[in-house]
This record gives C-alpha cells, structure tokens and sequence, in this order.
C-alpha cells in the first residue's frame, strides 16, 4: 500500500514540476513577447538612422520626417481628448447617479455596444456619413471664426479634415472613460454620498464633494487608457482623414498621423522606407507605452481605496 | 413630514413650500425653449439639426434663469448638472445611431447569398461597370474574407488561449507575489495598450527577419493578433480564478491530491463559465481588427485555405480596400455596397461573440454557495 502510495506520489511531483514549469514559462514568455516587440522594432529600423538624411522621406533626415506625424497623432488626440472626457464622464456619472436604476444595466450595455464595433466601421461611418455633414459647419466656422489659425479656411470640400478625424476617435475612446469612470463611480462609499445629502446637499453638490474626490485617480486614469487608444488608433484616421504636411487649421485637409502614415505607406513599402515607417512605428510605441505606463502607475497608486484596477 | 406639519400650522407648509417650482414649470419652459428654438432656427434658414441645437441651449439657459430667480443658486445648479449631464448621453447615443443605421441602412441590400458565397476571384472593374450599366445585381462577395478572418482568427485564439492561461495560473496559483509575478502583471496591463498596428509590425519584423521582408501570410497575421489577445486572455482568466472559493482548493488539498490535479480538476473546471466568456470577448476583440492585418497578410481576392503560405484577405480588410481602392474607379457603387454589407456581416459577428459571452458566463455560472 504505501509503495503503491510513494509510487503514485513521485508521479504525481513529475507532473507537478511539469505544470508549474509550464505556467511559469507561459508568464515568462508574456515579457519576452514585449521584449521581442521592442527589439525587433528597433532592429529593423535601425538602417533609418544610419541612412544619409537625404535618402529619407523629405530629403532631411528623420527627425524632421517624423516630427510633423508626432504633432499630428497629439493633435488628433488631443481634439479626441478634448470632446470625450466631458461627455464620456457625463455618460458615466448619468448611468451611476441619474438614470432610473432599471433603465441603467441596459445604458451599460448600450455604451458597451458602443466599444464592441470594429474600429474599420467607425473608419467607414466617418468618411461616409460625418465627413460630408460637417462641411457646412466648416464653412461656417471658416467664414465666422476664421481668425483664429485653427479654423483658419478655405474650409475643405469633402469634411476629411483633422477635426473629422478628433471627433471619429472621441466617440471610440467614449466607451472606454465611460466604463471605467462608471465602475469607479459606483465604488464611492455609500456612507459619504447619504451623509453629503443627510446634510442638505442637492444630488450635484453630493457629486461634488462626495463622487469626485473619491473617483479622481481613476477617472484620471481613465482619460489616460483612452489616450493610449486615441493615439495609437489607426483605420479611423486612415480613411477619415486625407493627410498632407502639418498645419495649424483643423479644417482644412492636411496633417498626419504615425498610425495612419504607416497603415497608408506599408502596403507598398520597401527597403529604406520599409525602416523608416517600422522606425515610426517604435516611435508610436515608446509613446503610447510611456502613456500607459502612467497610467497604470497612478491606477496601482491609489489601488488599496479606488479599486480601479 | 409636510403633512403632520401642515396640520400643526398653515403657515410653517407655505415656508417648505415656498421656494419651489411647480411640477409644471420645467415642462413649460421645455415648450417655450422648442418654439423659441424654432423660431431662431428658421431666421437663419430652417434645419432640423440647428432647431433641436437652439432649443436644447435655451432650455438649459432658462432652466438655469427660472430655477435660479424661484428656488436659489445651489437648486439652479443642480438642475443645470442635471441637464448637461444627460445632455452628455444624448450626444455620446447619437453617433452610435448614426452607425448602426447606415450599417443596416446600406448594409442589406448588399447581404445576399451570392456576397456570401462568392469571392471576388476575377471581378475587375470591367465587371462591376457593366453590372452598373445593365443594371444586374453586384457580383463577387466576402467569402474570401469569411475564410480568412476565420482561419486567421482561429490560429491567434489557437495561440493565445493556453499561453494566457498559463499565464493567469502561474499568477494565481504559483507566485508568491515575487518581482516576477507584479512585472508580469504589469507587462500585461502595459500590453493591452499596445496599438494595433505596432503589433502587425513587430509580426511583420519578426517574420521578415526570419523568412526575408515582406513575408506575409496568414500566419503572420496570427502571431500580430495573438500579441493583442493575450493580455485580455489573461486578465479575464486571472479575475475568474481568483474569485474560486479557496475551500475548494483546501479540500482537495486535504484528499491528498497533487498542486497541478488540483488546478485542472477543481479550479479551473469551477472557473470555466467565466474563462470562456472571457476568451469569446477577446475573440470580438480581435477579429474587427483592421490595421494588423493590413500590414501583416496582404490582401488578395481569391480564397487562400493555407496560412502558411500566400496572402490572405479578413472581412476588415476587405471593408478598408472595397471603400478606399473600388474595383472599378468609375462606378463605385457596387464596391461600396460589397463594403458596408461586410461592414453589417461584421458587426453582426461581433455582436453574437459579445451575445454568446454573456449567454456562457450566465448559464455555466459556478455554484459557489455565495
């Protein structure tokens, strides 16, 4: 009996060594994959830098190739920024605070919906549908508020501007802010928001004092992963914006940015400019890793009383 | 409460009532801001979009003015954040209607059994001008695309799924939360940033640096999508066996049976409702992927079965290159219609994957006593 047990026993270890190696090489692998993705990048990009700057695109080297896309991929999200936070944190405060209780499981859903369609329909949906409405509303702002260099005109004819593209990538990161602000909204200790109106204070004011300051971090946080997407969004900006050199108007056609100059350009991409746009791409990743990276930061900071993770 | 004091003294009623609005008022003003708005709208030439725009501004406006001459600033700025704030969702639902009704809207005429089950082997533009001039219905369909985003699908699952696996047990049963097991996690929440397109390149990279550049086959495709996959793979899968009860791992313990038995007999069997949802959303996650694919697969128009070899063209892609490069430049109508029909195929997939997820999550649910 106890050979039968020692024998079954050691068995047992071999495939306990074996399960446990397995995972820990899986977990392993994970690292050496990032790992991977920034060595292979930076290795094929390296002919980029050691190339004569008049061989790159733009004859000057490539700096100044890849500054006025870095500009256009922070404009762009910057505008999507600027509309999705507001409307995003509003969404999210109308489902936890304001909606009909009933009514605000199925809004969740919808604002799921909502994050759940290819990036390749809003793409689609932009050039098709919102592109050609807006141009009216250039026109007028190029006539009315040409002024200032942003809408600086002729407002362009076809609405495939860098304003277009923003608000294209604002209502794909909405989903994002949204679901998280909500989680974290409805995480505030119920204590503070009944004490808040116990003494008096209207439903606002409670959010204010109450909501806010509790939800800060990962409301922050938030806007933070939905920059993240903003910035290294492609097929939006792709089709909704025709690209050209850096420009301070919004309305005009013009602008590019990292993601969409090499979704464009790959496809008949080799040699040198092969280099140049994987060299790009390692641009867009630093970028959006540093993006990241602080934003999980602040997110693990505050952790132990946000539960935002 | 008013009541019983309104029976000691008519007077103390009149002070709690005194500073507020009748239930009316919002409404009329609600009325009187749509006419005023109409009114506006047709001075500088009537349009439905100006119209609700006037009136939705001058109802937060005078809401704000009424609430604030009757009930006070703090009541008037409430109902001020109330207004924006729901304002806020009407805009955020707006572009979502928009989508789902031109996708419907442009999207079914084109869905019929030939765009199913035909590829667009040997459809030029010549073809595609004469169906415009005859007047016949579009030939050539996605079934090329079908059978790439599912073969290409299924190789990047295929990878994923044991690698994130492993990966959330290793987190879960075997770290004793060492610098390993915090990198790891991390790393993960750090790759679920990565852009799409910086994962097809680095798949393009690596491939290229194995195989020669522009190395593109499905398989390639694969590995950029698996790298996108993964991090959802582990972190749902991670969430779900955390909330298995620790009893069940103590008494299986207890009958003596070993650390990895353990785990693939009672804790991830307790966790599998959860793990396959988990997995179904990351599937919806990647197959609208567009970018990847682009820069990893190429794009062809006859069906390839092998992801080994040849270009291969997803729903996605076909989506992107039907809009951007019609076949037929002169007459894109029938390019156009072949897209937004992939473009509802698509949403329709998607939505399913999503349907199925919660459907898995809610009837295999673990009965964990709680």
């Amino acid at each position: 009996m106890s050979n039968t047990l020692t024998a079954g026993g050691s068995k047992g270890r071999t495939g306990d060594k074996v399960f446990s190696g397995l995972a820990l090489f899986a977990g392993c692998l994970i690292l050496f994959v990032l790992f991977c993705v920034a060595a292979f990048l930076l290795w094929q990009a390296l002919p980029t830098f050691s190339a004569d700057p008049a061989d790159i695109t733009g004859g000057e080297g490539f700096f100044s190739y890849i500054l006025p896309i870095v500009i256009g991929t922070l404009i762009a999200a910057a505008i999507a920024l600027l509309i999705a936070t507001p409307v995003g944190v509003g969404v999210a405060l109308f489902i936890s605070h304001f909606a009909p209780r009933r009514l605000a499981q199925g809004l969740g859903y919808v604002v799921d919906l909502l994050a759940a369609i290819p990036s390749v329909v809003y793409g689609a949906w932009g050039m098709t549908v919102l592109a050609p409405a807006l141009v009216p509303v250039y026109e007028w702002l190029a006539e009315n508020a040409g002024w200032i260099p942003i809408f600086e005109g002729p407002a362009s004819q076809t609405g495939k501007t860098m304003l277009t593209a923003g608000i294209v990538l604002s209502v794909m990161i909405l989903p994002i802010i949204t679901s998280l602000s909500r989680e974290i909204f409805l995480q505030t200790p119920k204590l503070h928001e009944e004490a808040a109106l116990a003494m008096g204070a209207t439903r606002w004011e409670m959010i204010r004092m109450a909501v806010f300051p509790f939800a800060r971090p990962g409301v922050i946080s938030a806007v933070m992963l939905g920059l993240g997407r903003a910035l290294g969004e492609t097929m939006a900006v792709a089709m909704v914006l025709s690209g050209g050199a850096l420009m301070a108007s919004l309305i005009k056609s013009g602008n590019q940015t990292i993601a969409a100059e090499i979704a464009l350009n790959f496809p008949e991409a080799f040699g040198l400019r092969l280099a140049e746009l994987i060299a790009a791409g390692l641009v867009l990743f630093l970028i959006t890793l540093a993006v990241n990276m602080v934003a999980r930061w602040i997110i693990s900071r505050h952790k132990e009383f946000s539960g935002a993770n | 409460m008013s009541q019983t004091t309104s029976t000691r003294s008519p007077l103390r009623k009149r002070s709690l009532t005194k500073n507020r609005l009748p239930g009316w008022a919002l409404w009329a003003v609600l009325a009187g801001s749509v006419i005023v708005g109409a009114a506006l709208s047709s001075l500088a030439g009537f349009h439905v979009v100006t119209w609700a725009l006037f009136s939705a501004v001058l109802f937060v406006i005078a809401s704000y003015a009424v609430t604030f001459a009757v009930e006070g600033r703090r009541k008037a700025a409430d109902h001020l954040a109330t207004s924006l704030i729901t304002a806020a969702f009407i805009v955020a639902v707006l572009p979502l209607i928009s989508v789902i009704w031109t996708v419907l809207e442009k999207g079914i005429p084109g869905l019929t059994y030939n765009f199913l089950f035909t590829s667009m082997n040997g459809m030029s533009g010549v073809v595609d001008n004469e169906t415009v001039a005859n007047g016949t219905s579009v030939l050539g369909g996605a079934y090329h695309a079908i059978v790439g985003t599912i073969l290409i699908t299924f190789w990047a699952t295929l990878i994923s799924v044991p690698v994130g696996l492993l990966t959330a047990v290793y987190l879960v049963e075997y770290s004793k939360g060492g610098a390993l097991s915090r990198g790891i996690t991390f790393f993960v929440d750090v790759m679920t940033g990565i852009p799409s397109i910086v994962a097809g390149l680095f798949a393009a990279a690596f491939f290229g640096l194995i195989f020669g550049p522009s190395t593109r086959t499905g398989f390639v495709a694969a590995v950029a999508l698996s790298v996108l996959m993964i991090p959802v793979v582990v972190r749902s899968t991670e969430e779900m066996l955390k909330i298995v009860p620790n009893e069940l791992r103590e008494a299986s313990y207890a009958l003596g049976v070993r650390k990895w038995r353990t785990i693939l007999k009672v804790v991830v069997p307790t966790a599998i409702s959860g793990i396959a949802s988990g997995v179904t959303l990351a599937i919806a996650r990647v197959i609208g992927e567009t970018a990847p694919i682009l820069v990893t697969a190429g794009f062809v128009n006859s069906i390839n079965w092998n992801v080994f070899s040849g270009w291969m063209t997803t729903l996605p892609t076909f989506i992107y290159r039907q809009l951007m490069n019609p076949t037929s430049p002169t007459n894109v109508e029938p390019s156009l219609q072949r897209a937004w029909a992939a473009a509802l195929l698509l949403i329709i997939i998607v939505m399913l994957l999503n349907l199925v997820a919660r459907l898995i999550a809610r009837i295999f649910a673990p009965k964990t006593g709680r």
